[in-house]
């Protein structure tokens, strides 16, 4: 329930770490964010959904890596870059997303936000809760609940 | 010590807990006097002390905490308000319920520790309330006189308390002789009273007028008495041994699994430092890293034992379950154990225990024979069962075993036929310990009749998935006329598991341990010729025995890179068959500390978590059980799969070519009927059989389907009581009748056949399909004997019954 309450929250103003996914600024609630790390070893784990890029050692912790790229039907990120990993927390379980890199952390204002914008395709829609619209960039918020429901 | 049983030592760590619980809370008390939350507190805890003394027959003792109760529970409800005499008194009666555990401890009894003082200062602080309470401001003479009145009535032991009540109100000396009298034991009867009377009209009116005078007989409740009957040679050791309560301490199992977490984080790390370590020369780090490796084996052990609860305590209930069923049923049965004192962890032991209580009931229900049934076999009328445990390599194993009739392997094939849960065919390929597991199967039960105790078909399979889910293992042996033994193997714990692991195009998995039986190498010439398919399904012959081989990377869908022709074999055991993993190489033996997977991954269902191995990696722990479900699941879905496919040729009815739809009838004999005669295939449970007159008849999509059983119609000896009969549906011209076979087995192509003429009633002749000979059925007769109305109308529209045999003959 409060965690509901939680991302609803920057809606009306707020905190969002944002990062970088083909060209496009993302933010997620900065109190979601535990840390962000350089590019890590990625265990594949056959059988899993497309958008699971592997396991990752979080200092003896097994953390599920999601490609958000794969998640918000982008192109795959190109060869010999590596990606960065942001290590999420929710209900106490630790998720990790893998993005292109990251940006800084913005104070948003609610008036700024707006409902997702129609052109948005079907895969991303459901996982953008709206945009932000900073000067010279939107600004997405990522429902970071669903992106790591794979 | 050695005299006291188990069961009052446990009472007495938690009572003393209450207890010092109790002290705080009463002072606390005093402070928020409404607080009804500690109050229910309190008394709860009082509640407890008295139910088990109570039931324990410590008779004092139930007597105080009882009115103790009593006075809380007014409290509690509003009744009375807290005064610092009833706190008073409240603490007396803890001080005292100390005392008699103090001497229970000691001695093993109650001693001679007297209550009734206490008990009549509880009763009188609670009268005196109720009378005090209305006129606050009135002297507190009269009402305190008959008070102490009533009291001296009600008992002589209540005397005692009035007695010293009366000089402790005169001043400090009176501590002195409190404890003085007490000594002198119990004070005159008559006496007291008249010097009550006297003193009471001194008592200050106040609030709480008795409020020193009960705190004084507290000591001597609880000093001169707690172990006059220990004599001096029992004393020093009294000295010496630690206390119960002081001994042990309570710890938050919460708290013991982060324990259990860091050291198993520490495990890890040790692996990892011992690996590395290994490709130095350095000798000092080798000592330290080998010290390291001692320690952090033996910090893992004394952790893990923090958790361990011998087996007893699960085992205990047992008898009690045994005897109440054993009368229920009439059985005579002696229950034996061995091992109660193996341990394992907590967290196991409330899982088996469940699992283990069906166990032993389903022995006493099922296995174990009435007397005269044991007398007439030769057996002693006395049945016996025997609950075993032990530790065996990392494991704990827990037998049931009892000397009863066992378990008829043949009788249970049938039965699983009969439930449909397995095809006769397979049952034929089965050996007799492959069918002692069918007992696991869902929805299995071969007792006669529902009994209140067992007999509804659910059990087995639960307590299977129970102890699955733990990491154990279930198996089953028996000697029909002897005896059945259950036997389960439990891991000693969850957290730290030993492990294999393998090496699965280029990715390490975890396999555990407990499901691994042995390891088979063979060289890329054994290979070639070892491994042999049955059916497309590739097999190894391992002592003679069939092994079904499941190759890893074909479930993980990953390319091998084993090139060599070399083959690893691990050979697993779960559910009760055995199963070949092919792997591309086997890397080493460890103990893994198992983590859990995100829930993005759990639906795979394939891995059972995930563990950091020594250098650093993640290597996922494969699921055994889902494994071999999984392995298993091929063989139906390849039933499944031609089924469809018959129903698919059904649907195009391809008429060009012939298709054969082939099913057994019972006694061996396999009939072919001609797929396109065929609409549909259907299950029909027996119980929906009808009769109409003398002909059976099912409803079947809102009409009435005459029905003809091919076996008897073709004279074969076919089963006559399953559940569930395979149906052929086979219309034209809205007209349908339902063909009943044993089993439909396969559809094959018609010209491959060779034909003979030997024939019968009902047949057309025979012929070699799939190298088996095979009738082939005349469709129109046995239809005929099912609806003899079936072909009035379209006799005339149609040519001949050629329509119907021709593309048989054409063959």
């Amino acid at each position: 329930m409060s965690a509901t309450a939680d991302l609803k929250a920057p809606a009306t103003g707020g905190q969002l770490a944002t990062f970088w996914l083909d060209g496009d600024l993302y933010g997620v609630e900065v109190e979601h964010v535990q840390e962000v790390l350089r590019s890590q070893k990625l265990t594949r784990v056959p059988l899993a959904p497309t958008a699971v890029a592997g396991l990752i050692n979080l200092r003896g912790q097994v953390v599920t890596a999601i490609e958000l790229r794969e998640r918000l039907g982008r192109k795959p990120r190109p060869e010999g870059t590596d990606a960065v990993v942001i290590v999420v927390r929710l209900h106490g379980e630790a998720v990790s997303l893998l993005v292109d890199s990251i940006a800084d952390v913005v104070d948003v204002d609610a008036t700024d936000f707006e409902t997702p914008p129609d052109t948005l395709d079907g895969k991303a829609r459901e996982l953008i809760r709206g945009a932000y619209k900073l000067s010279g960039q939107l600004l997405l918020a990522l429902d970071v609940q669903k992106a790591v429901s794979a | 010590m050695d005299g006291l049983d188990d069961i009052v030592e446990e009472f007495l760590v938690e009572s003393h807990e209450n207890l010092d619980q109790l002290d705080t809370d009463l002072v606390a008390l005093e402070q928020e006097p409404n607080s009804r939350e500690r109050l229910s507190s309190i008394f709860r805890t009082i509640h407890t002390i008295k139910g088990t003394s109570g039931f324990l027959a410590f008779n004092r003792l139930e007597e105080v905490t009882h009115v103790g109760e009593n006075m809380l529970s007014r409290l509690r409800d509003g009744e009375l308000a807290l005064t610092p005499t009833r706190t008073s008194v409240l603490l007396q009666m803890v001080d005292t319920v100390r005392s008699l555990l103090t001497s229970i401890e000691s001695t093993g009894g109650e001693g001679t520790v007297d209550v009734s003082a206490v008990v009549a200062a509880i009763t009188g602080a609670m009268e005196d309330g109720a009378a005090a309470e209305a006129p606050a401001a009135e002297p507190a003479a009269k009402p305190a006189a008959t008070r102490v009145r009533k009291t001296a009535a009600k008992s002589t032991a209540a005397k005692a308390p009035a007695a010293k009540a009366a000089p402790a109100r005169k001043a400090a000396p009176a501590k002195k002789a409190a404890p003085a009298r007490a000594a002198a034991t119990k004070a005159p009867a008559a006496a007291p009273i008249a010097d009550v009377e006297d003193v009471a009209p001194e008592v200050p009116v106040t609030g709480s007028p008795l409020a020193p005078a009960v705190e004084t007989p507290l000591p001597e409740a609880t000093v001169p008495q707690p172990r006059p009957a220990a004599d001096d040679e029992e004393h020093p050791q009294q000295e010496a041994r630690r206390g119960v309560a002081d001994s042990t301490i309570r710890v938050d199992v919460d708290l013991l699994d982060e324990l259990m977490l860091l050291v198993g984080e520490l495990v890890l790390t040790r692996n990892q430092i011992v690996q590395y370590v290994g490709r130095t020369n350095d000798t000092d780090l080798l000592r330290a890293s080998q010290r390291l490796n001692l320690i952090a084996s033996e910090l893992q052990e004394g952790v893990m034992k923090t958790r361990m609860q011998p087996i007893d305590h699960i085992w205990s209930k047992l008898p009690r379950v045994v005897r109440d069923l054993g009368l229920q049923l009439k059985k005579t049965i002696r229950l034996e154990m061995e091992g109660r004192d193996t341990e394992l962890d907590k967290t196991l032991l409330e899982a088996v225990k469940d699992p283990l209580t069906h166990l032993v009931r389903n022995s006493v229900d099922h296995g174990i024979e009435a007397s005269d049934v044991r007398k007439a076999k030769g057996k002693p009328a006395e049945g016996v069962l025997t609950l075993r445990a032990r530790h065996e390599s990392g494991q704990v194993v827990v037998e049931v075993a009892d000397d009863g009739a066992g378990i008829d392997s043949a009788k249970i094939g049938a039965k699983a036929v009969e439930r449909g849960l397995i095809s006769a065919d397979a049952l034929n390929r089965m050996g007799p310990q492959d069918l002692l597991q069918l007992i696991f199967l869902p929805g299995f039960s071969t007792a006669a009749a529902v009994t209140n105790v067992s007999g509804r078909g659910v059990g087995m399979d639960v307590v299977k998935t129970n102890i699955e889910s733990i990491g154990g293992t279930i198996e089953v042996e028996s000697q029909p006329g002897e005896g059945t033994v259950m036997r389960l193997r439990i891991p000693l714990t969850l957290a730290i598991v030993p492990a294999l692991t393998v090496e699965c195009s280029g990715d390490r998995y975890a396999i555990p341990q407990i499901s691994l039986q042995e390891l088979v190498a063979l060289d890329a010439e054994k290979a070639a010729t070892a491994v042999e398919e049955v059916g497309g399904a590739p097999v190894y012959r391992l002592r003679g025995e069939l092994l079904p081989l499941v190759r890893l990377t074909d479930v993980l869908d990953l390319p091998s890179d084993r090139h060599d022709g070399h083959l690893v074999i691990a050979v697993l055991r779960s559910e009760g068959r055995r199963f070949g993993l092919v792997v591309d190489r086997v890397l080493n033996t460890e103990e893994i500390v198992v983590k859990a997977l995100g829930g993005q991954l759990k639906s795979i269902g394939l891995y059972s978590g995930a563990t950091v191995l020594g250098d650093g990696a993640i290597a996922l722990i494969l699921d055994v059980q889902a494994l071999s479900r999984r392995a298993l699941r091929t063989e139906t879905t390849e039933r499944q799969e031609s089924r469809e496919a018959a129903a698919a040729a059904l649907a195009s009815s391809d008429r060009d070519r012939q298709r054969m739809l082939l099913a057994a009838i019972g006694g061996g004999r396999r009939v072919a009927i001609p797929l396109d005669t065929v609409t549909r295939l259907e299950q029909v449970r027996t119980e929906a059989v009808e009769r109409v007159g003398n002909r059976e008849v099912v409803q079947y999509r809102g009409a009435i389907l005459p029905m003809v059983r091919l076996d008897r119609h073709l004279g074969a000896y076919g089963e006559t009581d399953r559940e569930v009969l395979e149906v052929i549906v086979y219309s034209d011209h809205g007209r349908s009748v339902a063909i009943v076979v044993e089993e439909i087995l396969d559809i094959v192509d018609g010209e491959t056949a060779v034909r003979s003429d030997i024939d019968d009633m009902g047949l057309l002749g025979s012929a070699v399909l799939g190298d088996k000979v095979t009738e082939l059925l005349d469709v129109r007769a046995a239809i005929l004997a099912a609806d003899p109305a079936f072909y009035d109308v379209p006799l005339n529209a149609l040519p001949t019954t050629d329509a119907v045999a021709a593309p048989l003959l054409e063959v």
